[in-house]
């Protein structure tokens, strides 16, 4: 261990956020801005009879209004991963128009965009726009849409999907398998849609520059090199190197950030047909109907157990919301980021996962903080735990007898599953081990005997969660195979200055995860250096080289790796120069704590003083390059597979069903931890998220497809009273596929938590028969299951 | 409609549209951008400012009845290039990710303290009940919080 590495260094970045001296887009104010507001679709299914804008072009402050029929970016927003239907036939994939042409199919959806001097202008430009719609039936259920009545989103296709899948053993041989089962559990449940909710909503500038024939991009997003692409390439057909995508500070982004938004384009071709900057930010109800969500899948699922409480396999039936149209990560995260979790940290040996995806009236489901990891650890972690009540097993028990064996992925092989993936290395027993002495777990069960008997009108319940998720997202050759059109690779680029201080370009984005302190300490380490010698830059497309921005919890495992490739070449180069400078053989140098030495001897060089050699070579090996900067492309060899124990305790009202979360345990493995601090923060942020999905968090639609939840009034949102402090430890199983050993903790709290804490309320009401509860758990529904 | 207000010490006089709300002023004409608007309908506060001494959500301010008042944003919490005992606290517990929410988190913590110079972890709970933080799950706020306290009685 260096200097730096796994220490708890406090953040660079909170200077400048605490003084309220970040830059987030829409602080930013451009000379001769203008602001742009969207006339959006009261209904989700509609024609569009006509659109009248001749007002708006009237009134005060107005400088341009478009719509549809003025040709911007008539391919629409492209889906970046395909996945095919099993009988072979191609993914549907309708256009997703910037500006709705014909027919709207969710609420929300832009009619026209109205450009005006200022902000309110705008808004009040836009409430002139007179749109006729002849409204239609909409479908905003997964499983209603695929019935055969239900309203087609897209009608040149027969039917809703689009598309179906599946993955695991041979369906007849887990049907068999549960057939001959000494006991199956059965679940049927509905993984409820959320909305990631970002504090910061979506911002976007477009400032076209005339003379140049260039644009600035400056956008709320996680991933500003995608972006780039995909508007150039696929949306508006305009040279990519003309265009500079810029995102320095994000407030948060949980996947919401990830995807090319319609909006983003939009705003990129209005500025060049004005000549002026354009600004367009949401406001808290168009994150709401406009952002893309997350889960939303329809759930029947049986496990056969032995009577020893094995596990003999998993047979899942799901219906998997796409929403109107899909969104650029959107048909991975029910399939390769879901149904390939399921062999889970268990020993399972049949396991068979079939995934229909329909359209439905919605705004687009997407990855969400996990991203159909959560959706199959739900599953994993209620049915094992609902199998155990039903057979009067301990919770901890029958995890303990379904473990796969500890294994380190160097001296013992990789784990291979059922589901395509092979785990890199892990210890499932030692993090509930370790899960169950922090809670005191035997203690606990008497206290909860006494609490079931003392009348004082409160029940309390333990919920345990064992869970494993895939992160380091990934290896482009394996999801090249599995549908994405793109590389998942990151790029890191090392330029060391003349002076030895050291600049970093990565393509990894942060949006509150530290990578200004976390990347500079193990930089620091690595060149044995001070780390206020290190800078880190990223979040611009002029700066750095490439990159594929952050989620699914890779900016270390992957775009950590890719910075570690360029300080070795670095460091084979400055060896170079140092052995010449000293007189020595290369094969005789060291390098540590910042110099190069001549083994045995006192004579060395600095870091520094090679740097200086490298620019100013007047003394310098024969025949090499001047300069010290080195780019790398890092592809990993696998995921990476973080896993841990979460533990929940609650109490609840008898009398009123409403659940207080007592206690929450958590001991996650995420690797090797570069930053103590931020690990843990990552881990109690996630968890907030998770506990969120299965107490108070549900984004619902009516009938007519109206979006009923679409405000802070009326989506519940976890708040600090909602939580208890969180208690957290964690083993180290390194990684053994990435130099830094990392696995990654950005998504494991929100993979973890939700099934602890439903299997807990389950637990509290087990005497009363209670099996399971549809989330979100509110009181009514707690209520209820008591009153059953 | 003219106002003046006194912004961080700072006099201002502004001619504006009765319909602005104090979060918009403060952000567009003064360009004290560390003032966040995160649902502009007192959800989230993330505007949270102190108007003369006491925590409001500014988005939910028109600015023409802040005319006259006293208003502290977080880029008047510290005096001169420092920080403030709670900006120090945050820092120092990991008390922020993203940054965004950081700015009302401060200036409600400021309130919670100015109240309740000692709070217990409850209490600090319950004061921050207005203000969304999606990053952190409160854990480190509340600890920032607990820590700022203890400082400023110190």
């Amino acid at each position: 261990m260096g200097a730096f590495v796994g220490k708890p260094i406090k953040r660079r970045e909170d200077a400048r956020f605490l003084k309220g001296a970040g830059k987030y887009t829409d602080d930013l104010k451009l000379h001769g801005m203008t602001q742009l507001a969207f006339v959006r679709s009261p209904f989700a299914h509609a024609k569009i009879l006509s659109v009248d804008t001749s007002k708006a072009l009237q009134a005060k402050g107005v400088v341009a209004v478009y719509t549809a029929a003025d040709g911007c970016g008539e391919f629409g927003v492209p889906c970046g991963w395909q996945v095919d239907f099993k009988n072979g036939e191609t993914m549907r994939e309708p256009v997703h128009p910037l500006l709705a042409k014909d027919k709207i199919r969710h609420v929300g959806e832009a009619v026209a965009a109205v450009v005006a001097e200022t902000l309110e202008e705008a808004r009040d430009a836009a409430e002139l726009v007179e749109v006729d719609y002849d409204p239609l039936p909409a479908v905003t259920d997964p499983e209603k849409a695929m019935s055969k009545d239900a309203p087609l989103v897209h009608d040149q296709w027969e039917d809703n999907a689009a598309f179906d899948w599946c993955i695991g053993n041979d369906r007849a041989e887990v049907e068999a398998a549960l057939a001959g089962a000494h006991h199956v559990t059965e679940m049927e449940f509905r993984n409820q849609r959320l909305a990631p909710n970002a504090i910061e909503p979506r911002s976007y500038i477009s400032d076209y520059d005339v003379n140049a024939d260039k644009w600035t991009l400056y956008t709320s997003t996680q991933n500003p090199h995608l972006i780039r692409l995909l508007l150039c390439a696929f949306v508006l057909g305009i040279p990519e190197h003309k265009v500079r995508v810029v995102s320095h500070d994000v407030g948060g982004g949980f996947g919401s950030k990830i995807y090319h938004y319609t909006e983003e384009a939009l705003v990129t071709w209005i500025s060049r047909e004005i000549g002026r900057p354009v600004k367009w930010t949401a406001d808290r109800s168009e994150a709401f109907l406009t952002d893309a969500h997350g889960r939303d899948h329809m759930v029947r699922a049986k496990m056969g157990f032995d009577k020893e409480g094995k596990i003999l396999g998993i047979l899942s039936d799901e219906y998997c919301a796409m929403g109107a149209y899909l969104s650029t990560f959107a048909p991975a995260v029910p399939t390769y980021l879901h149904g390939t979790l399921f062999q889970g940290v268990y020993t399972t040996p049949l396991i068979h996962l079939n995934v229909t995806a329909p359209f439905t009236h919605t705004v687009p489901v997407d990855a969400y903080r996990g991203a159909g990891r959560p959706e199959a650890t739900y599953l994993l972690e209620r049915i094992i735990s609902k199998g155990a009540q039903e057979m009067g097993i301990d919770a901890a028990e029958i995890r303990f007898k379904n473990f796969i064996p500890p294994f380190d992925g160097v001296n013992q092989e990789g784990y291979q599953t059922q589901v395509a993936l092979q785990y890199d290395s892990g210890n499932y027993e030692a993090t509930l081990k370790r899960g169950l002495e922090m809670l005191g777990y035997e203690d606990f069960r008497k206290e909860q005997e006494k609490a079931r008997n003392n009348g004082n009108g409160k029940l309390l319940g333990v919920g345990i969660s064992t869970y494993i998720e895939g992160c380091g997202i990934a290896p482009s050759a394996v999801v090249g195979a599995l549908g994405a059109r793109a590389g998942l690779y990151e790029v890191g680029q090392v330029r060391v200055q003349p002076t030895g201080k050291v600049s970093v370009y990565t393509g990894a984005h942060s949006h509150g995860q530290g990578h200004e302190t976390v990347f500079a300490q193990f930089v620091a380490d690595a060149l044995g250096i001070p780390m206020d010698d290190v800078e880190i830059e990223h979040g611009d497309t002029e700066q750095v080289a490439f990159g594929m921005g952050t989620y699914g919890s890779r900016s270390l495992a992957v775009g950590g790796s890719a910075i570690i490739k360029s300080i070795e070449k670095i460091l084979e180069k400055g060896a170079k120069i140092a052995a010449h400078k000293l007189e020595a053989s290369e094969a005789d140098l060291e390098y540590a704590d910042g110099k190069w030495t001549v083994k045995g001897t006192d004579k060395s060089i600095s870091f520094g003083d090679v740097s200086l050699t490298a620019y100013v070579p007047h003394d310098y090996p024969e025949g090499l390059e001047p300069g010290l900067d080195f780019s790398s492309f890092y592809d990993p060899t696998n995921f990476t597979y973080p896993f841990g124990t979460h533990i929940a305790v609650v109490e609840v009202d008898k009398e009123t069903g409403k659940v207080d979360l007592k206690r929450f345990v958590a001991c996650d493995d995420v690797g090797n931890v570069m930053n103590p601090m931020i690990v843990d923060g990552q881990i109690h942020g996630g968890i907030a998220q998770g506990v969120g999905q299965a107490l108070l968090e549900e984004v619902i639609y009516d009938d007519q497809g109206q979006m009923i939840s679409g405000s802070y009034m009326d989506y519940a949102l976890p708040r600090a009273d909602d939580l208890p402090m969180i208690e957290t430890d964690r083993t180290v199983t390194p990684c053994p596929h990435n130099p830094l050993g990392v696995k990654g903790a950005g998504e494991a709290g929100a993979i973890g938590s939700t099934p602890a804490v439903v299997n807990a309320v389950v637990d509290a009401l087990s005497h009363l028969g209670v099996t399971d509860i549809q989330m979100p758990l509110t009181p009514q529904r707690v209520w209820k299951a008591m009153q059953n | 409609m003219k106002i003046s207000i006194k912004v961080n010490g700072v006099s201002h006089s502004h001619d504006i549209e009765p319909r602005i709300s104090l979060a918009q002023y403060l952000r567009e004409e003064l360009q004290l951008t560390g003032t966040h608007i995160g649902c502009d309908t007192s959800g989230c506060g993330s505007c949270t400012i102190l108007i003369d001494g006491d925590a409001v959500k500014s988005c939910t301010v028109l600015a023409v009845q802040a005319d006259g008042c006293e208003v502290t944003t977080i880029e008047g919490m510290a005096n001169g290039s420092g920080m403030h005992p709670i900006q120090e606290a945050f820092k120092e517990h990991h008390g922020l990710q993203c940054g965004f929410c950081t700015p009302g988190m401060v200036m409600t913590a400021a309130e919670i303290i100015k109240a309740n110079p000692n709070p217990t972890e409850a209490e600090i709970r319950d004061g921050l009940k207005g203000n969304f933080c999606r990053c952190t799950g409160y854990h480190n706020i509340v600890k920032s919080i607990q820590h700022a306290a203890e400082q400023i009685q110190s």
